[in-house]
């Protein structure tokens, strides 16, 4: 394959890629879930009302909290397995 | 024993959170080894403990985002990480993943979309396994004639060298890739991700499946490379999946953190394990989990083929994904073990012999 039908194949594909989304269409009516946050009080009932009230709020939530829950336990686990005495700062297999 | 559950505040159940402990702790291992979510381990898993399928997916996209993170930063420590490859990859894999969520939208409309998802995925299964285990015999092979002919085995060969191929392209910008060790057009990367990116959005996976034989053969990059960029790939997509299926309120969120805790121990485990194992190691039993998670999904056809026997297959296909992530999470902490010791007893040996010195 030239250098031209590259550039040709890839312009075809980004092209393409709007015909795509134009074949979805519209999405289909989606099914609404309600927490029952009447059971719980605390911090569980703000968590509730936080999903009931706003699925953006909710999602942003989400993507905070998970890669800072995720670096504070990577931290924690690092700090025991530095305890171990293994080299965490090298490999020296290095191949294919 | 009611201790031993935990209320899911969103889905409104009770959870056995030991399990989701162990769950988190078998796919962290898995995915820190061989660079991938595990998503296709995880959902069945959360199943079984009683998630329902809509909230089984965004359970297990969300912690893959946190626990892939984890084997990222670990990774980078190690070497493995090609940020600048990664980060043009999340272009291709992005436009890619959003094409192949409208193509399945499409095949829905015309009421195709399982049987396409399912054959689809059983081919790609197939073709990724036959190309994992073709390049390890051509490998040996290459070996074998260099010992036969007197010469010193290259640990730097590989068995199938598509991206060689690949490399000879060079459309502009040609950019280098220092980690990996490879220049090439940005092009390539872009052009492959895109592919990967559109596949794992039509089977509705997280892609690193796919995109770690990519990196490998399509790419280039070396073994430990391509798992650590993989995850790097993987905790980004990951958290855009969080973030989608957040709000579409399909996340239980609380799971996924108390999934995390058990992933953040796995994760460490599983990529400090990668030290100990040679590439073409790794990329044998990245085979074999290809091969296992294939013939599930030939239960699951089979299921659907034959009614009468569905619970039955359906039954067989879990304990058969189970048992794998089981096989491999022993086979991985048994290597890590190992190398562990190995490792500290030569560190003991060094610090002694200079002792008496």
């Amino acid at each position: 394959m030239t250098h031209w039908q590259w550039i040709r194949t890839l312009a075809i594909a980004v092209l393409f890629a709007p015909a795509l989304w134009a074949a979805g269409g519209g999405g289909a009516e989606t099914i609404v879930l309600v927490a029952d946050s009447r059971r719980y009080a605390g911090w569980k009932a703000w968590w509730m009302n936080l999903y009931n009230e706003s699925h953006l709020y909710f999602a942003i939530f989400t993507i905070v909290v998970v890669p800072t829950v995720g670096l504070i336990l990577g931290k924690a686990t690092d700090w025991l397995m530095a305890r171990t005495g293994i080299n965490l700062k090298s490999r020296i297999l290095a191949e294919h | 024993m009611d201790w031993l559950y935990i209320d899911m505040p969103i889905a409104g159940f009770p959870i056995f959170w030991p399990g989701l402990i162990v769950l988190g702790f078998g796919v962290g291992l898995i995915g820190g080894f061989f660079g991938m979510g595990g998503g296709w381990m995880v959902t069945p898993g959360l199943n079984i403990l009683g998630f329902p399928m809509a909230f089984a997916i965004g359970t297990d996209i969300t912690h893959m985002a946190g626990k892939s993170l984890i084997s990222t930063l670990r990774h980078g420590r190690f070497g493995n990480v090609d940020y600048r490859l990664g980060l043009i990859m999340v272009f291709g894999t992005v436009g890619g993943f959003e094409a192949g969520a409208q193509l399945v939208m499409w095949l829905e409309r015309i009421g195709k979309v399982d049987f396409y998802v399912r054959h689809g995925y059983l081919v790609l299964l197939a073709l990724i396994a036959w190309l994992v285990f073709t390049d390890i015999v051509r490998k040996r092979r290459k070996d074998r004639e260099a010992i036969a002919a007197g010469r010193q085995v290259d640990s730097l060969s590989t068995g199938i060298e598509w991206h060689k191929r690949l490399h000879k392209l060079r459309i502009p910008p040609i950019v280098h890739f220092k980690q990996a060790g490879i220049r090439c057009s940005a092009w390539l990367p872009i052009g492959v991700s895109f592919i990967t990116g559109l596949l794992a959005g039509v089977l509705g996976i997280g892609g690193g499946l796919i995109r770690m034989p990519a990196l490998i053969y399509l790419i280039g990059c070396p073994t430990h490379v391509a798992v650590g960029t993989d995850l790097f790939e993987v905790a980004i997509s990951g958290l855009y999946g969080a973030g989608s299926y957040s709000y579409k309120g399909r996340t239980e969120l609380l799971a996924a953190l108390v999934m995390l805790v058990g992933a953040s121990v796995g994760a460490q485990i599983g990529t400090v394990a990668t030290k100990y194992v040679r590439g073409y190691g790794i990329r044998i039993f990245f085979g074999i989990a290809v091969v296992g998670c294939a013939v599930s999904i030939v239960f699951k056809l089979f299921a659907d083929a034959f009614p009468s026997a569905r619970s039955l297959l359906d039954l067989s296909a879990t304990v058969l994904i189970l048992g794998l992530v089981t096989s491999l999470s022993l086979y991985i902490l048994i290597r890590f073990i190992q190398g562990a010791r190995q490792e500290l007893a030569m560190k003991r040996q060094s610090e002694s012999a200079h002792a008496v010195r």
